[in-house]
């Protein structure tokens, strides 16, 4: 078996507080093989972008990764000095982030802003530099980029903003790309051509993709597998088509029923009850354990370990085969 | 681009005509000038035979016309004091008062802006506490009380530098500087100190929350995530957007700092324009009044005007929303 492009170990990540520490990351494991693309879904505050940010080694103070492993193609990352954790940003893990409008720096023209990307990782000259920048955002579809390196970031409307931004993250050919809701400050339009843009970039340079989001449809479009958080915590894990089509977790199951169909007009939207927990208040147990129709006594002093189920990881103590005995 | 100029221009003149009838308005209110040129004993026949020569027996309205175009060509009447042009006692002036001006504003840029930077970017350093504590001092003082404390250290007590006057002067033309000889950079050192130290203050706070305000925002955290150097970011990115708004500031101040030099230049006994006013006050000399009070405001809006030209030439999204929007 091939080594992950990404692999991330038990990863812990605090927010030291004046009140103590808080965890947003709780013993989160996974894989991202070369070429494939992870979606990782969940509610605002699950943990996704963080989980991102601690991949990319950009966590801010007071923020700090507590515990696990971050692992790039094999080698450990995530306890690098920060020199050589600079060096890797931009090289070998690209990231996308979620506004093209304020990711860009105003004042200087995009090609300078390319041109500088690629002259930090890549030892070219400055006209060799400049011919790629163009073939890079004649790639990411900006047409007559010869004429547009040397716009502003203003000129650009938020499409192909996000496209520059995308040539950015890709100038080094990095092995990984993080993208942080790529697509959520995008018109619906949009969002499609640079969610097929993603996916094409992975696919030509088999590159993988940590593709954070709550859109569900962007996933389920996009992603080879994908992970489900929850407070901090991976609550499942598996293909895409299995995940959508049968979840497991009642967080998972929730949430997919949550999905408006056309069919279903003039149905009230689904909902799950209640709201995540705040990270000082989470909840013994499994902490979905108050919002879950199917909670039982052992939800509510125990946590949930990840139970390999199918081609599924699953963190719910209903498919572990003891509990489902005594509880039937 | 002109369309803009053009329209910034006129309101320039606007606020110049306004100043004017201010200006001219002390002629009318503080006091008969008459009375100030000739002594006591002095006829009322030969009064009157004055105040027709000097025209302030016409309607008002001529007057003021008369005044403001004569002042449109730097004519600003003749000194009661002095008995000269007013225009030549500031031309005489003015280079003294725009060097320690520009001399103060550049101290306040150069250390305003490598303290706040330096503030800004290792904030829990012992020497970031000492520059904060310096600029409170800095903007808490008034501007006399540190001229007098710097002559009395420097002056008096170490005997370094002179502590009044502006040492010698070399003329180009019209122009005197005092900027050539070793005695004439030794006297200007104390009052750009002086007249500069507000200043400094403000440019290094200012550049300090901008600063941080700026490596907070999303393309400063792009950055990092392209793997630039942290020099890059600093200095190449944070620090060009930090400066948009300190040109602004360190434009306008510029005006305030001509102002402000009547303070430094009457405790240096600097002989620029601010001394030759507070003289000028004391002797009832309108004229000089006026004029100071007209050239004081020009200065003012010029630098206003250049400023709003400069903001366009920095930041590249005014200069197309300004195209646009005319």
């Amino acid at each position: 078996m091939t080594v992950p492009v990404l692999s991330v170990r038990s990863l812990q990540v605090e927010f030291v507080t004046r009140r103590g520490a808080l965890r947003a990351i709780d013993d989160v494991s996974f894989d991202i093989a070369k070429g494939e693309v992870l979606g990782v879904v969940g509610e605002s505050g699950a943990g996704k972008s963080v989980t991102g940010l601690a991949a990319i080694g950009l966590i801010d103070p007071p923020g700090r990764i507590a515990g696990g492993e971050i692992l790039l193609s094999g080698s450990r990352i995530d306890n690098l000095p920060p020199e050589e954790m600079r060096r890797i940003r931009g090289k070998r893990i690209g990231m996308i982030f979620q506004d093209p409008l304020t990711s860009l720096n105003p004042l200087y023209r995009v090609g300078e802003q390319i041109i500088e990307t690629i002259r930090t990782h890549l030892n070219l000259s400055e006209q060799a530099a400049r011919k790629r920048a163009i073939d890079l955002l004649a790639e990411v579809g900006i047409p007559a980029p010869e004429k547009r390196i040397d716009a502003y970031p203003h000129e650009f409307s938020g499409g192909m903003r996000q496209r520059v931004v995308i040539a950015l993250a890709i100038c080094a050919e990095p092995e990984l790309i993080i993208a942080d809701e790529p697509t959520t400050a995008l018109d619906v339009s949009v969002q499609a051509q640079i969610i097929s843009l993603i996916k094409r970039l992975g696919r030509d340079h088999g590159t993988a993709v940590m593709l954070v989001t709550h859109d569900m449809g962007v996933i389920a479009e996009t992603s080879d597998r994908v992970a489900v958080m929850y407070s901090g915590r991976i609550a499942e894990i598996g293909p895409v088509q299995d995940v959508v089509r049968n979840p497991l977790h009642p967080y998972a199951k929730g949430l997919m029923g949550a999905i408006p169909t056309l069919a279903g007009e003039d149905k009230r939207l689904v909902q799950i009850p209640g709201s995540m927990p705040r990270l000082s208040a989470i909840p013994p147990g499994c902490s979905f354990n108050p919002r879950c129709g199917l909670a039982f006594d052992r939800c509510r002093v125990e946590r949930p370990e990840p139970i390999r189920h199918g081609s599924q990881s699953v963190a719910c103590h209903l498919f572990d085969a003891s509990t489902r005995d005594s509880a039937a | 681009m002109l369309a803009f100029t053009l329209r910034r221009a006129l309101q320039a003149i606007g606020v110049m005509l306004a100043v004017g009838v201010i200006a001219f308005s002390m002629f009318r209110f503080a006091g008969d000038p008459v009375n100030q040129m000739v002594s006591l004993d002095t006829p009322a026949a030969e009064r009157e035979q004055v105040r027709k020569s000097l025209g302030l027996d016409d309607p008002v309205m001529v007057q003021f016309a008369r005044y403001f175009a004569n002042a449109a060509q730097f004519k600003f009447g003749i000194s009661y004091q002095f008995r000269q042009p007013v225009s030549t006692l500031l031309m005489e002036r003015m280079p003294a008062t725009l060097e320690l001006a520009t001399c103060a504003t550049i101290f306040a840029m150069v250390f305003g802006i490598l303290m706040g930077v330096y503030t800004a970017l290792r904030r829990d350093t012992w020497l970031a506490k000492v520059f904060q504590a310096v600029s409170l001092i800095g903007i808490s003082l008034p501007t006399f009380l540190i001229g007098i404390l710097l002559i009395y250290l420097f002056a008096v007590t170490l005997g370094w530098l002179p502590s009044f006057g502006r040492g010698e002067v070399v003329k180009f033309g019209w122009w005197s500087t005092g900027l050539l000889t070793v005695s004439g950079l030794k006297a200007i050192i104390m009052p750009s100190i002086t007249l500069g130290l507000f200043q400094m203050t403000l440019i290094m706070r200012l550049v300090r929350a901008e600063m941080l305000e700026v490596l907070r925002t999303d393309y400063i955290r792009f950055a990092r995530a392209r793997g630039l150097t942290t020099r890059a970011i600093h200095f190449g990115h944070a620090l060009k957007n930090t400066l948009v708004p300190v040109i602004t500031v360190v434009g306008l101040q510029f005006g305030s700092v001509i102002a402000f030099a009547i303070i430094t230049e009457t405790v240096f006994q600097w002989p620029g324009m601010g001394l030759m006013f507070v003289q000028a006050v004391q002797n009832v000399d309108i004229p000089i009044m006026a004029a100071y009070l007209l050239m004081v405001s020009l200065i003012f809006v010029t630098i206003n005007l250049v400023v709003d030209i400069l903001y366009t030439v920095v930041d590249p999204r005014l200069r197309s929303t300004v195209g646009r929007a005319h």
